[in-house]
């Protein structure tokens, strides 16, 4: 997973640790990562930060076998996109689980976990990965 | 109404390796190492697991069972041996995880295993004199051991977190009585991966001097004796010292098992204690009173006075317990517990 540099992975903290997204308080949609404008209604929508409850349930996923360098030591990993309960869809790990036991539309909940490490004298970067409710 | 625990939660991995796995890789006899620590098998972190995202898993769970809005923590103190970061603190990463920044104090605790124990006392410090109105305490660790060495099968992972304040309490902590002295039982040079132990040094003049004499001093301290309290916890690295300790101060064993977690997860350092007590606050009934004492190598006790109240019942259930933990688990390989432990070193 390509993090960027220091100061770009720094300003999506509040998404990455506990998915702080958006939502339109004009139609109710929710926006995860989070939006500034609401599409449906551009200058009419009022959208605010909105703290995602971090239950989901898993869409789909694959098992990967060959990960990127800053993520070699976790493979064979879990890799879903998992709807949040209130719409939103995103990519994440799952862990907590054997890949063979994984299923679709089996519910998640959020975790906090390390998600890479820049070398062995970087920023370590954590973030959200789901786990078995 | 006097400050103390609010709310309260745990966090355990779930692999464990047994205790005969890692004997049977260095030929040593499985029975006569159950039987000597007294330890069934430990809890193992996975390879994305630190003290810090154990310490938030057991932060959100506090938080959840305290039922406060995150932004009212005025601080965060972590006490761990094990932090990701030379330099660099812990507690701001978990305080932003957990919603509670900018607003807030944040610091890391050293002292061996007592940091945790050292961490509540300074938060209850600052609840108690009015600086903060909540404050969130951790005790979290992923301990190793060097290959080989009798620390390999005790060392374990897992944290619990306690939210401290005036409002909504579970449990006051009634007093507390600490004890120190510059003990060299056990110690880690800076950039050295594994610690050193004095061998037989660790057990009278360490471990055994510090919980004792804590423990007595605060029944003294506060008039309370021996058979009023209900359950006593003590720090548990390995199974068996803490039940000698018992002994020596006149416990009848049925009070310690309750919080002696030793044998089915290991030694969780920092915390240890923390989760001893989170097992005991796990099934005990309003108005039961508890005694903990950790104990931290270099060497120091910290012992806590503390009584359940009738909040206790209204608030618990909607986090997992203790016994939820050590129930959710998966056995490793010695082979798989190296690549989760990252001993293998390819340079
Ligand atoms: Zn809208």
């Amino acid at each position: 997973m390509a993090e960027g540099s220091v100061p770009a992975v720094w300003r999506r903290y509040p998404q990455r640790y506990r998915l702080v997204g958006s939502k339109c308080e004009t139609c109710g949609e929710f926006f995860f990562p989070p939006r500034i404008i609401c599409p449906n209604c551009r200058r009419k929508g009022k959208v605010v930060e909105y703290q995602f409850s971090g239950r989901g349930v898993v869409e789909s996923y694959t098992v990967v076998h060959t990960p990127p360098a800053d993520m070699e030591d976790q493979a064979p990993y879990v890799l879903a996109i998992v709807r949040l309960e209130e719409g939103p869809m995103l990519t994440a790990q799952i862990v907590d689980v054997d890949p063979r036991e994984v299923k679709i539309g089996m519910p998640v909940r959020m975790v906090f976990r390390r998600i890479s490490e820049d070398g062995e004298d970087g920023l370590i970067n954590y973030g959200y990965k789901f786990a078995p409710l | 109404m006097k400050s103390g625990i609010v709310g309260y939660g745990v966090y355990i991995p779930r692999f464990r390796i047994r205790a005969e796995e890692i004997a049977r890789v260095w030929g040593k006899n499985p029975e006569a190492i159950k039987n000597g620590l007294g330890i069934r098998e430990k809890s193992v972190p996975d390879v994305d697991e630190d003290s810090v995202t154990i310490a938030v898993e057991a932060a959100r769970n506090a938080i959840k069972f305290a039922g406060i809005d995150p932004s009212k923590i005025g601080v965060v103190f972590i006490g761990s041996e094990s932090p990701p970061y030379a330099v660099k603190p812990s507690a701001t990463i978990i305080a932003e995880a957990i919603g509670a920044t900018p607003d807030l104090m944040a610091a890391d605790f050293e002292f061996a295993c007592k940091a945790g124990t050292q961490a509540m006392l300074a938060v209850l410090g600052l609840v108690e004199s009015g600086m903060v109105e909540y404050g969130l305490a951790i005790g979290s660790d992923t301990s190793q051991g060097r290959p080989g060495d009798a620390l390999e099968y005790t060392a374990a992972a897992g944290g619990a977190a306690y939210i401290i304040g005036k409002e909504g309490v579970i449990a006051e902590i009634i007093d507390y009585y600490s004890f120190a002295t510059d003990t060299p039982d056990f110690w880690r040079r800076e950039g050295k991966e594994y610690p050193r132990h004095g061998a037989r040094f660790t057990g009278e003049p360490a471990y055994f001097k510090h919980i004792i004499s804590a423990t007595r001093r605060l029944l003294e301290k506060t008039g309370i004796g021996l058979e009023d309290v209900d359950y006593f916890v003590f720090h548990q690295p390995n199974a068996k010292f803490p039940l000698r300790a018992a002994k020596k101060l006149g416990i009848p064993k049925e009070k310690v098992l309750p919080g002696l977690l030793n044998p089915v997860i290991g030694n969780t350092y920092s915390g240890a204690t923390p989760l001893g007590l989170a097992a005991v606050l796990d099934i005990a009934e309003p108005g039961n009173l508890i005694v903990a004492t950790s104990f931290g190598s270099g060497a120091g006790s910290d012992s806590m006075l503390i009584k359940v109240t009738d909040e206790i019942e209204r608030k618990r259930g909607n986090t997992p317990k203790v016994v939820d933990y050590i129930n959710r688990k998966k056995y490793l390989t010695y082979g798989e517990y190296v690549k989760h432990r990252k001993k293998l070193k390819f340079d």
